[in-house]
């Protein structure tokens, strides 16, 4: 197929596979996520292609294994088109029940609908289940009506509009003026303005520039990043070609794990597809700009999702962090000016682009714009992957959309930014969802909403947490090194039965030492899992140590003891 | 090992040390492991010291420098897992197979890994048996996954 050469040309190629979809066709939509996966989806796909091809009607139904729409909880999901008939948990006995009777028959199967377990009401389609009313799905939406592997499945619910409307109508600087105006914040957590970096790469003076799109994301329970990547990945493309158009960038990398493989089958599929059709290489659509993108896979360590560390990973070495005296955007990867942005950040381009600044920056709280995607996981009922208005407050979160905490237990605190984030109690539930609010309750906005109920026992946590860190830690510096290690051995005497009068204070005083004195942002972060639960739970941590007993019957010897 | 096969991988990167990592993982995806063998190889192709490939080789979480069993259990203990009863199921396995996580028995028949996130938390806790996922283990589905290793 020849290579597109001009943005008219991409859009007659787009008429052209509409021209040719029957939207009155009937689809069957299995969720192809990875969640879904796990559920066993494969399994689904064949027993519907099975009873198709039993019932010969290969030519009027349709088949699509589509990117994951988010309600993981109650996978696997089919939703039957044209009607959006949302069938969950579906298995392959469903399969020939489905065809005969909501494909050919039009009618819908009333076992096989959502039930709100509150209310006990059906919600045939998508839009009237109560995980997803809450949602602003404004870069996820599209996920469950497109197959990842499909680049004309993109281009056919609008894709690569945003670039063609930026080739032709605007210059590199009214882009990155555009995302200065709409205020959008690094998805990452810490939420630095996008719009700086742009600019600084745009006029940083060299002849190669990076684009990188961080999709790292190694925190246990967070899978927003990857999941995005997987279920849209041109989405992730078309922002970050629009990015290199804006900051004059002529080679991309995407920075993913090598534990999520569909994910860089995917991306690497979409690297592919767009490469074919001209829209990533030489020349892009006719417009001189030219970009390379090429996956890097991590090997597997949580500090590469560290700035510093992420570009030593893709340079090819050890993901030790160092000190930076430079900025990327001057001297970043190989000391060329290098922009790395979340995936996140990335997938929220196309969007300002298409709908405009100002439209996007009407969307939030006045420091925090646009939506969040969370991936919301934990004790609670509607499990997925969320996607929230800046501004919604945490209980509107796990409550409404999440429908609070499983089999009826109470709720305790939920963690807001994963292993170097914070856990917050019940009283800071109404804390919006905001850059700046949640970092003053000692957070990080990240990807996760990790939800934890009155069954789980806080010093478990905090040494679940150390644990982890103390394994990931690279070992570079004393404090985040030793300083975790340290954290873990009084953690552990705590959990163990062994606690002693001030412990408490002991955790307290490293991990202020830390956060002063760790090279990087894991170490000097690292204790504030631990830092929230002495603030909030206090009580919790000193009957372990006084009276040797643990509340939630969770820490094995301290249960044992008391019973 | 299929040592044709490794070649070409190294081949493909030779004089390139920036796809150090890269390399590695394709050679594990195709073998596995990372023999001391072709370490040496890769090395040597990549212009790279050895010392610094067995820095990246131990590292990084994924690369593995010792032999794997003939079957791979990985238990995900990623939060979401975690509070939903990873640790049971994670004892229970241990009791199962008389293999400690991160450990592979004598006979190189089993290996178990603990993994940090698996990224299908709804389903959780979560276990992959040999490539094949398998969700809301409790400790007596486990027992079943389990009866034919």
């Amino acid at each position: 197929m020849p290579r597109i050469s001009s943005p008219a040309e991409l859009e007659e190629r787009r008429q052209n596979i509409l021209s040719k979809r029957d939207n009155s066709k009937p689809c069957i939509a299995v969720c192809g996520g990875t969640g879904c996966h796990a559920l066993g989806n494969r399994s689904i796909i064949d027993a519907f292609k099975a009873e198709i091809k039993k019932r010969t009607l290969q030519a009027k139904v349709n088949i699509r294994e589509t990117g994951c729409p988010g309600f993981c909880e109650a996978g696997p999901i089919v939703v039957i088109y044209p009607e959006e008939i949302c069938y969950v948990q579906v298995t392959p006995e469903d399969a020939s029940d489905i065809i005969s009777e909501t494909v050919v028959g039009k009618k819908v199967i009333d076992r096989l609908v959502y039930t709100d377990p509150k209310t006990g009401e059906k919600a045939i389609h998508e839009s009237e289940i109560p995980f997803y009313k809450g949602q602003m799905r404004l870069t996820i939406g599209d996920n469950g009506k497109l197959d990842p592997k499909s680049i004309e499945d993109y281009l056919a619910v609008g894709g690569y509009s945003a670039l063609v409307k930026v080739l032709q109508t605007m210059t590199p600087e009214q882009v990155v003026a555009e995302i200065k105006k709409s205020n959008l914040r690094g998805r990452s957590g810490a939420g630095f303005p996008a719009s700086i970096k742009w600019d600084a790469v745009r006029v940083a003076v060299g002849d190669t520039k990076y684009v990188i799109c961080n999709c790292h994301e190694g925190d246990p329970g967070a899978f927003a990043d990857r999941r995005m990547m997987e279920a849209n990945p041109h989405n992730i493309l078309e922002g970050m070609i629009i990015g290199a158009y804006a900051m004059g960038a002529n080679e991309g990398y995407i920075f993913v794990g090598d534990e999520f493989p569909l994910t860089v089958e995917n991306t690497a599929i979409a690297i592919k597809q767009a490469e074919e059709y001209g829209l990533l290489g030489k020349n892009i659509l006719g417009s001189g700009l030219d970009l390379n993108i090429k996956i890097n896979i991590d090997a597997g360590g949580y500090v590469c999702g560290e700035m510093s560390a992420l570009m030593a990973a893709i340079e090819g070495r050890v993901g030790e962090p160092t000190v930076r005296y430079d900025h990327a955007t001057e001297r970043g990867l190989w000391n060329k000016p290098t922009c790395v942005n979340n995936l996140q950040t990335w997938a929220s381009v196309p969007l300002i682009v298409n709908k405009g600044a100002d439209w996007y920056a009407g969307i939030g709280t006045a420091s925090s714009k646009g939506t969040r995607v969370f991936s919301l996981v934990g004790t609670v009922n509607n499990s997925g992957l969320v996607e929230v208005p800046m501004g919604m407050t945490l209980r509107q979160v796990i409550f409404d959309i999440g429908g609070g905490i499983r089999e009826d237990n109470n709720f305790k605190a939920v963690l807001v930014g994963g292993p170097l984030g914070a856990f917050l109690p019940e009283s800071l539930l109404d804390l919006p969802v905001d850059f700046d609010e949640i970092s003053k309750a000692g957070g990080s906005l990240g990807p996760s909403l990790v939800v934890i109920d009155e069954k789980t026992c806080m010093v478990d946590m905090v040494k679940y947490f150390l644990t982890f860190l103390s394994n990931e830690s690279c070992g570079k510096c004393t404090p985040c090194r030793d300083g975790i290690r340290q954290m873990l051995k009084i953690v552990n005497r705590i959990n163990d039965g062994g606690g002693k009068e001030g412990d408490i204070e002991l955790l307290e005083a490293i991990s202020e030492v830390q956060r002063v004195a760790a090279l990087c942002p894991l170490g000097q972060t690292a204790s504030n899992p631990a830092r929230s639960a002495i603030k909030h739970f206090r009580d919790e941590l000193e009957v372990h140590i006084k009276e040797k007993r643990c509340p939630s019957g969770v820490c094995k010897i301290l249960a044992t003891a008391s019973h | 090992m299929d040592n044709a096969k490794i070649d070409r991988i190294i081949d493909r990167h030779a004089g390139d040390a920036s796809s150090l990592i890269q390399v590695l993982l394709e050679i594990q995806h195709e073998n596995d492991w990372l023999p001391k063998e072709v370490l040496e190889k890769v090395s040597k192709k990549l212009n790279v010291p050895l010392s610094r490939v067995q820095h990246v080789a131990t590292f990084y979480k994924s690369f593995r420098v010792v032999p794997e069993g003939l079957h791979e259990i990985h238990v995900c203990n990623g939060t979401g897992c975690h509070v939903r009863g990873a640790p049971r199921l994670l004892d229970k396995v241990q009791d199962i197979t008389g293999v400690k996580a991160g450990e592979t028995n004598s006979d190189l028949k089993v290996s178990l890994e603990v993994v940090n996130c698996l990224g299908c938390c709804s389903s959780g806790p979560v276990m992959v048996v040999d490539g094949k996922y398998h969700s809301k283990v409790s400790p007596v589905k486990a027992e079943d996954v389990l009866k034919n290793l």
